[in-house]
C-alpha cells in the first residue's frame, strides 16, 4: 500500500467522511474512492452497495477479484435533552458500540454529575451542532418534549439524512410536530422517516424500558436499512 | 469494532513516519466460526511488534513471520489459515473456522 493512500484513509475517518480502498488482489493495484466521488468508478455499483451494509468484502468484475476496505465513521447518537430516558440510553448505547452525546441548554438538566458516563454539552442544539455536525451516520433522539429545544434540532436532522430520528411524545404531539415541519418545508417522504411514539412496541414503561426499546430502534435502522421502505 | 480496526491504520501510519518499515495485514474471507470479521486489520513492523487482531490470537504469530517476509521483499501475499489445513492446527486456528489473510507492504 502507498503510504499516500493510508494517509488518505486515516484523513477520510478523522473528517467522518465514508470510503472505499479498493485493491485488486491479483496484481496488489489499488486506488482510494471516495463515497462522494463515486460516480463514474468501474466498480461503483459494488463499492455502494458495501458502503451501504458498512461491510469490507471481495467482488468480482470481469474475471478479477477484487477486495473492498470500507471504511464508514462511528456510529453516533446525539441525544436531545438531558432527562432521564437519556441517562439510561448514553450507557446503553456505549455498550452497543455507539458513540453518545447528550444536548440540552438547560444547565440543571445538562450537568455532568447526572451524566457520569456520557458526554454532555449544555448548549443549545443549534450552537452544539455547527460544531458536530449530523450526517447519515448518525442517530438523533428527541426528547425534551419542548418544540424550542427538539425543533431547532430536527430540522437539521431532517436535512442531514440521519439514519435514525427518534421523537418522544403521544400521536398527538407528534402531528402537531409534523404541522410545524411542513410550515419548514419538509414533504411527506422527509417526515416519514421520524420514528413517533419513539421505540419498539415491547410495552416499556419505565425511563430505563423506554431506553432499551429506543436501542433497539436504532439497531434496526441501522442493520436493516435496505430493507425499509420509509428510505424509498 | 469500527473505531479498533481505525486505530490500527493510525498507529501504521505513524509507525511509518517514524521511519518504521511497516506491514498491513487485512482479514479478506471467512468461512465458519472466524473470530474477527472480513476488514479487520494487523499491523506489523520491521521487529515483529503489531496491533490489532485478524483472528483473536490464533494466528497472529504466522501472520506476523509472514508479514516480516513481505516487509523484506516488498510482495504482497495471501495466506490462508483452517482446519482443512494441517499447519492451522499447527499455529492454532483451533476453533474450527477458516480465514484468508492478505498481507502487503505500506511503502513509501
Amino acid at each position: 500500500m502507498k503510504l499516500e493512500l493510508l494517509k488518505q484513509l486515516n484523513a477520510a475517518r478523522r473528517e467522518r467522511r465514508a470510503c472505499v480502498l479498493v485493491t485488486e488482489l491479483a496484481d496488489g493495484a489499488q486506488r482510494f474512492v471516495a463515497a462522494q466521488t463515486l460516480a463514474g468508478d468501474p466498480l461503483a455499483e459494488e463499492i455502494d452497495a458495501a458502503l451501504r451494509a458498512g461491510k469490507s468484502g471481495t467482488v468480482e468484475r470481469d474475471g478479477a477479484a477484487y477486495f473492498l476496505t470500507v471504511q464508514v465513521p462511528p456510529v453516533r447518537l446525539v441525544m436531545i435533552g438531558a432527562v432521564h430516558i437519556s441517562q439510561a440510553l448514553g450507557p446503553i448505547a456505549r455498550i452497543a458500540g455507539l458513540d453518545p452525546v447528550v444536548i440540552d441548554p438547560r444547565t440543571a438538566f445538562a450537568s455532568p454529575e447526572r451524566f457520569p458516563d456520557t458526554p454532555v454539552l449544555a448548549q443549545w442544539p443549534d450552537e452544539a451542532l455547527e460544531a458536530r455536525p449530523l450526517d447519515r451516520y448518525t442517530a438523533i433522539c428527541l426528547l425534551t418534549h419542548d418544540p424550542k429545544i427538539d425543533d431547532r434540532a430536527l430540522t437539521r436532522a431532517l436535512s442531514a439524512e440521519c439514519f435514525y430520528i427518534g421523537a418522544l411524545g403521544s400521536r398527538k404531539t407528534h402531528a402537531k410536530r409534523i404541522e410545524r415541519m411542513k410550515a419548514e418545508g419538509f414533504d411527506d417522504a422527509a417526515l416519514a422517516r421520524i420514528h413517533a411514539p419513539i421505540g419498539l412496541d415491547i410495552g416499556a414503561v419505565s425511563p430505563a424500558e423506554i431506553a432499551v426499546s429506543i436501542a433497539g430502534e436504532i439497531v434496526d435502522a441501522l442493520r436493516k436499512k435496505p430493507q425499509r421502505t420509509e428510505r424509498a | 469494532m469500527i473505531g479498533a480496526d481505525d486505530d490500527i491504520l493510525t498507529a501504521a501510519e505513524s509507525w511509518r513516519a517514524q521511519g518504521r518499515e511497516v506491514a498491513i495485514a487485512t482479514v479478506i474471507e471467512t468461512w465458519g466460526s472466524a473470530p474477527r470479521p472480513v476488514g479487520s486489520h494487523l499491523a506489523i513492523d520491521q521487529d515483529g511488534r503489531f496491533l490489532g487482531s485478524v483472528s483473536g490470537g490464533c494466528v497472529e504469530g504466522a501472520v506476523v513471520e509472514e508479514a516480516l517476509d513481505v516487509i523484506a521483499t516488498g510482495k504482497p501475499k495471501t495466506l490462508e489459515f483452517g482446519v482443512a489445513d494441517e499447519t492451522a492446527w499447527k499455529v492454532g486456528l483451533s476453533c474450527g473456522g477458516r480465514i484468508k489473510v492478505y498481507v502487503e507492504r505500506v511503502e513509501r
